[in-house]
């Protein structure tokens, strides 16, 4: 044992028949990014597919660098030896979304068509579009049966899509602070974001790239209105209140005053140096469209055909995918007579609670496994 | 409470579907899964009860009662079952009405306040009672609504809600049996209804 191998693998499929997206459009030759921990079993029956919320990566567990504990994946302390999902008994994999920016193919990679980055020229891509893609490497791997498909937020979007899409793979889905619908407040959100980053005159309708530039400011801006709806009123409260960054009074001028303004900035500085642009409008988009009843007709009809069990879990605080969205998720499952457990995580933390260290939380996904 | 289990257990026929208000860890439901073959749902307000239902692969809504109700439609149950928490219910014959229409049948069980125990030590000592069952203070009991099982019976004749059966809750079955139902409201603990509408 010892050492968790954090590689990060990567295959092409759609070569020869190219993947037939939801808008119409073909992409071909697409590249995935994936992680596996733990060990395939002899029946491939013991596998958790792990889906990543917005701009995660296929990073979901282990040290990428041996010796830096801050290189962990995105949800180490879920993953792992002994841990929630235990990788002794199960197979973890995750992959980064079809159109991120993290190994993947999205709108930064080649356009085998005419050699120059995608930028908008890259097709649209839906949620159901990044659970075709993860099929593609489930195929690859030669698995047919997902013993537990689960994610937050954008994860838990595709987790939902998986079951209506291929309900026969999928034994149980754990949704988190996710929907079945985005709502319009989340679509706001996000169109402002996408404004910001496409109103930087650095972005050159996308081909910022070409002109050896990225569109810093609106990106970051986009992150800083994105980590806005991630956080909560009271967590903000407890963590900044109005405390002043580095001074004793306020400047009584345009600079920033407040720590909740540099920490904002911060967050947003950060962003700007590991994703991509043009990737956080496919990526947003692809949530925006996110509407299973639109897609099937109904709530009813997009889960009928599925027979796996369900954890619906909310977070209270979070106003971005509210509980009574995932609530309206778990009572279309109870007319149906599905096997479905609703619960609210309580916690202050907003949104990204379920990225947080969370006992409560962890501990109910580990009962939930081990009971299937 | 294993002998209040055992008699809702015996009022639930073979294979019925079933919704478990306040069904708390998830005990009774996964015995009625084991010995009756029952599917269904519980619903319960506090996290760390879900906790133990998921560990024993129930399926539960955590919210508030009317909540867990309102979605479904009428008689999607056979069996609807309020065990011991209709005494810290807001509002109860709006949930008794609730319950009657999205079951067919509803089996209510609540402390009896009628019990003579209890109206002894409000005679002698002064204080509100207090037992093993019911062990709170005044001040922080959960138990809001104080009821006896004449209240109950005067309740459902003035809402029109039938009682199928009332069950006196003794240790020893032969009084199950013979005991007089007129005199349960002085000697039963609990209350055990089967209702119908």
């Amino acid at each position: 044992m010892g050492m968790v191998d954090s590689t990060i693998h990567t295959m092409t499929c759609f070569t020869d028949a190219p993947l037939e997206l939801e808008s119409g459009a073909t992409l071909r030759d697409i590249t995935l990014a994936y992680q596996t921990h733990g060990a395939l079993n002899e029946a491939k029956d013991n596998v958790v597919l792990v889906c990543h919320p917005l701009t995660g990566t296929a990073h979901v567990a282990g040290l990428s660098d041996p010796n830096n504990p801050k290189s962990a994946g995105w949800w180490d302390q879920v993953i792992g030896s002994g841990k929630a999902i235990n990788t002794d008994t199960h197979f973890v994999i995750c992959i980064n979304s079809l159109g991120s920016c993290k190994g993947s193919t999205g709108p930064c990679d080649i356009n085998p068509d005419t050699q120059k980055p995608f930028g908008l020229e890259f097709p649209v891509i839906t949620i159901g579009d990044m659970v075709r893609a993860q099929k593609a490497v489930l195929d690859h791997l030669g698995i047919q049966q997902i013993k537990m498909v689960i994610g937050g937020s954008m994860g838990g979007m595709q987790a939902l899509e998986w079951v209506c899409m291929f309900p026969d793979m999928v034994r149980s889905c754990v949704p988190i602070a996710a929907t079945g619908q985005v709502s319009p407040q989340t679509i706001a959100f996000d169109a402002v974001g996408r404004q910001a980053i496409r109103g930087d005159s650095d972005f050159h309708d996308g081909r910022y790239q070409e002109h050896n530039t990225t569109p810093h400011h609106g990106l970051g801006l986009a992150r800083m209105i994105g980590h806005i709806t991630y956080l909560s009123e009271s967590s903000m409260s407890q963590k900044f209140g109005r405390k002043l960054q580095e001074k004793n009074d306020l400047s009584y001028g345009m600079d920033q005053d407040f720590q909740i303004e540099s920490y904002l900035q911060y967050q947003g500085d950060k962003f700007v140096s590991r994703f991509d642009a043009n990737s956080y409008l496919y990526l947003t988009k692809a949530v925006s469209y996110f509407d299973l009843p639109k897609k099937y007709g109904s709530l009813e009809k997009a889960f009928s055909p599925s027979n796996a069990r369900f954890l619906v879990i909310s977070i209270s605080s979070d106003w971005l995918y509210t509980p009574e969205q995932s609530k309206i998720v778990a009572r279309q499952l109870m007319r149906l007579n599905k096997e479905v457990t609703y619960v609210d995580v309580d916690t202050h933390y907003g949104h990204d609670a379920f990225l947080i260290d969370n006992p409560d939380l962890f501990r109910l996904i580990n009962v939930f496994l081990e009971s299937l | 409470m294993s002998i209040t289990q055992n008699i809702i257990i015996d009022c639930v026929p073979e294979g019925s579907r079933v919704l478990d208000l306040g069904c708390g860890d998830g005990s009774l439901l996964q015995r009625l899964i084991e010995e009756k073959r029952v599917t269904g749902y519980g619903v319960d307000n506090q996290f760390s009860n879900i906790q133990h239902c998921v560990a024993r692969g129930l399926s539960v809504y955590q919210g508030n009662l009317n909540e867990g109700l309102q979605e479904f439609r009428p008689h999607s149950f056979d069996i609807v079952i309020l065990s011991f928490t209709l005494q810290e219910v807001m509002d109860p014959v709006y949930l008794l009405k609730e319950m009657l229409r999205v079951g067919k049948q509803v089996i209510v069980t609540f402390p009896n306040f009628g019990f003579w125990q209890i109206r002894l030590q409000y005679l002698l000592s002064g204080n509100t009672p207090k037992s093993n069952s019911l062990p709170y203070e005044w001040y922080n009991t959960p138990n809001i609504r104080v009821l006896t099982i004449q209240d109950f019976k005067d309740l459902c004749k003035e809402e029109s809600i039938q009682i199928q059966k009332e069950l006196p809750l003794f240790n020893a079955p032969f009084l199950r049996k013979f005991f007089p139902k007129r005199l349960t409201n002085l000697f039963s603990q609990k209350g055990v209804f089967l209702l119908t509408k």
